[in-house]
């Protein structure tokens, strides 16, 4: 589902004197469906990185990325929103949404990009709301006001709401406290058991060993002696 | 295999020997929202106004596809042609409501206007819609005959929105749609505006300065500087992760909240 | 026989009004703009109806002149005795014997002929110009017919009134093109307009003429829901019990008394030298005697 060959990244910081700084060098990675693969490295070893190039948010400086047979580093970007609509979720570390927008709609909206009836996607975001324990008295809400908790929750019902075929998911058991990562783990089981490609960071091993067939160490990709 | 609603190709203004804007060359496709991000004189609303039927472009064409499927570009076309357009198929959201509303005659006459001026003849017809749409952009129905001089800026820029709307149009362009408004009415209308562009299927091109707008809104960014296009592409990728030096400075000095 | 030219306008003047008069007809709804002259008049007065019947009488022509139905109201008067100095034309409070009539806010009430010209009197010929002030923007909306605006006006009236307020210089569609405005006439008298004789328009201080030719379809703008009614006060005439023309409400004393008279002096007093005698009128006949 996910194939990575001969990736690298430069930054080019034009307003500090154009400095070039080379983040990654020939990064290679396949998941298949049905597979999770856990990134580690050490912190700053270009995880988050990857994983942004993956999902288009960073532009690659050579290499090929290609999600469901796509290669994103050459896609248009209409391409790879359609591709983020219907096939590729992201679970980032922080929530963006708009504000005032109630957090039932948070969850739904993905259902609604993809044009599920509007009534069909709250059940099913009420559905994740209700498993994840954000209580009920405050899907009406915003999720601006809400705990770093409870965001990071609302993040992942709205990532689980519709079923991608490919997942990115940037530390999600962290800051969760043990019934709420089980019910997270139980999410990620599922989606693989449903044939989904799934990419993780995991800074929780237990977690990493539970759900992650095979780890990449990032840290090989690292240019060396920049 | 879709084929793109608007396609631009070399668009250049001149204003005697300064750029308004120049090589200016993109598609857009049907549901997409695109911004143009740049600072005051870059360039943006003279191609907004370009684009729109505003101001004749000195070069390039603009063609959009018609309901017949066809594409025709709206800088050769007749001026009856264009105006028709400018009613039915495209909007123009301006920054500033009192350039796009009348504010001598009251809400409901305002958004009933392109309806009767598409041919409407029944005035309960027409009300009925108005208030609808007056609903829509989360106005009371009992402010209906009320003119816009007597709403707050937010309201203002609502009705101008449901006004631009009414007819059912394919393209829109919005000029700083959320300039000179508060943060919280802000936010409401951007909201109101992603749930308009998603179940109208609306494709757009929003001029503004404000990149927490053009996050929130737009699939696609375009930056200009002095006239020109410096870097495009997909909106979070493009403030994220920007390639060029202009657009590296716009996004790093965007106060952090 | 006066010093002046026939009719006070030169007659290279008088040209170039009758080549916008033949442009109006040619153009029925049109608004032709002609260079308007200084008349020995104020602006507001019928200093474009006067150069238009200058520019078509001739020395055989019979001139009435009316100002809100009345041959004898000053506006009239004065006209009247213009042309009688400066023309030296006949005149006549009779209708059906004048062969030019220029009128100010009525079309009189007996049937015009098609040996007969009637010039209107007009303050501002423009109908759009209320909703929309630039004159570049009315010309263009006029030339690519985008005439919505109008509706919007009356939307307005009914949204505020429950009904169309509008009830003179009501707007009208003519011969399903232009849009025009058929000066202060009350809209009583706007199914009138498709009738046999020539209708000018002038507008001395807006510098525009326009016209109707004979039998031309004149449309009154209205809704499916609110269509255009000719309405007039719910009364007869208090002289010649006429139920048919437009009335005059007035005042007659400090204690609530009131009469409705025809404004249209002529046809009124026609009425009632024939015997026709309303609820507060005498007898004519009578009265001599």
């Amino acid at each position: 589902m996910i194939e990575i060959e001969g990736l690298s990244k430069t930054f080019t910081l034009h307003n500090q004197g154009g400095v070039v700084i080379p983040v990654m060098e020939g990064g290679a990675l396949s998941v298949a469906r049905g597979e999770c693969v856990g990134l580690v490295g050490t912190s700053g070893a270009g995880k988050s990185t990857l994983m942004r190039m993956i999902y288009g948010n960073y532009l690659a400086a050579s290499g090929r990325i290609l999600v469901d047979g796509l290669d994103v580093t050459k896609a248009e970007p209409r391409e790879i929103l359609a591709l983020r609509r219907q096939t590729l979720g992201y679970v980032s570390q922080f929530l963006r949404v708009v504000p005032r927008v109630a957090t039932l709609d948070v969850v739904a909206e993905p259902l609604l990009a993809v044009g599920v009836h509007a009534e069909a996607a709250r059940e099913t975001a009420r559905g994740l709301l209700t498993r994840l324990r954000i209580p009920e008295r405050l899907w009406s809400l915003s999720p601006t006001s809400f705990s770093g908790g409870e965001q990071q929750r609302v993040n992942i019902a709205r990532g689980f709401a519709h079923e991608y075929p490919c997942l990115l998911l940037d530390e999600p058991t962290a800051s969760l406290d043990a019934a709420n990562r089980e019910t997270v783990l139980g999410l990620i089981d599922e989606a693989k058991a449903r044939g989904a490609a799934i990419v993780g960071i995991f800074h929780d091993e237990a977690a990493r060993d539970r759900v992650c067939d095979h780890t990449v160490d990032v840290s090989i990709f690292t240019p060396k002696a920049a | 295999m879709t084929t793109p609603l608007l396609e631009v190709r070399d668009i250049a203004k001149f204003y005697g020997h300064r750029i308004g804007c120049d090589k200016v060359d993109f598609d857009l496709y049907p549901g997409e929202v695109m911004g143009i991000v740049g600072e005051s004189g870059s360039g943006k609303s003279t191609l907004l106004n370009c684009l729109a039927g505003h101001l004749t472009p000195d070069a390039g064409q603009v063609r959009f596809e018609m309901r017949t499927g066809e594409m025709a570009d709206t800088v050769t076309m007749s001026e009856p042609e264009r105006r028709m357009l400018s009613r039915t198929d495209w909007a123009f959201v301006h920054q500033h409501a009192r350039d796009g509303l009348r504010m001598n005659v009251s809400a409901g006459g305002n958004v009933g206007e392109r309806l009767m001026a598409v041919g409407a003849r029944h005035y309960g017809n027409i009300r009925e819609e108005a208030i609808d749409w007056l609903g829509r952009v989360e106005i009371s129905e009992t402010r209906v005959d009320d003119r816009p001089t007597a709403f707050s800026g937010g309201m203002q820029q609502r009705l101008q929105i449901a006004r631009n709307l009414v007819t059912g149009p394919r393209l829109v362009f919005m000029d700083e749609p959320t300039g000179g408004l508060d943060v919280s009415v802000q936010a409401r209308l951007l909201d109101l505006l992603r749930g308009l562009v998603r179940e109208m299927g609306l494709s757009a091109i929003i001029v503004t300065h404000d990149l927490a707008v053009v996050r929130l809104l737009a699939d696609r960014l375009m930056v200009m500087k002095d006239g020109h296009v410096v870097e495009s592409g997909l909106t979070d990728q493009v403030l994220d992760d920007p390639q060029h030096a202009y657009t590296q400075l716009l996004v790093s000095s965007v106060l952090q909240v | 026989m006066s010093d002046y030219n026939f009719a006070y306008l030169d007659e290279q003047t008088k040209r170039m009004i009758r080549r916008a008069i033949l442009k109006g007809l040619a153009i029925p709804g049109y608004q032709v703009p002609f260079a308007s002259r200084e008349m020995p008049m104020p602006y507001g007065w019928g200093t474009g109806g006067v150069q238009v019947s200058a520019a078509t009488l001739t020395p055989d022509d019979t001139l009435k002149v009316i100002d809100q139905g009345a041959d004898d109201t000053t506006n009239a008067v004065s006209i009247r005795k213009f042309f009688e100095r400066t023309a030296n034309v006949g005149t006549t409070e009779e209708t059906s014997k004048a062969s030019v009539i220029q009128t100010r806010h009525r079309i009189p009430e007996e049937d015009l002929r098609e040996d007969q010209i009637l010039v209107y009197q007009v303050p501002i010929p423009e109908p759009l110009r209320f909703l929309e002030p630039s004159e570049v923007e009315t010309r263009k909306m006029h030339s690519l017919e985008e005439y919505g605006l109008m509706h919007v006006k009356l939307y307005e009236d009914i949204a505020q009134h429950g009904a169309i307020a509008t009830s003179y210089a009501y707007p009208v569609k003519v011969e399903g093109r232009y849009v025009m405005d058929p000066s202060p006439i009350p809209k009583f008298d706007n199914p009138k307009m498709e009738m046999a004789a020539i209708q000018l328009f002038g507008a001395g201080r807006e510098q525009r003429i326009y016209a109707l030719p004979p039998y031309t379809q004149v449309v009154s703008l209205d809704f499916e829901d609110y269509p255009f009614e000719a309405s007039k006060a719910e009364h007869a005439c208090d002289l010649c019990a006429a139920e048919d023309s437009y009335l005059d409400e007035v005042i007659m004393d400090d204690a609530g008394g009131r009469m409705f008279v025809c404004s249209d002096t002529d046809y009124c007093a026609s009425r009632r030298k024939a015997g026709h005698v309303g609820a507060q009128g005498t007898n004519l006949e009578e009265d001599a005697a």
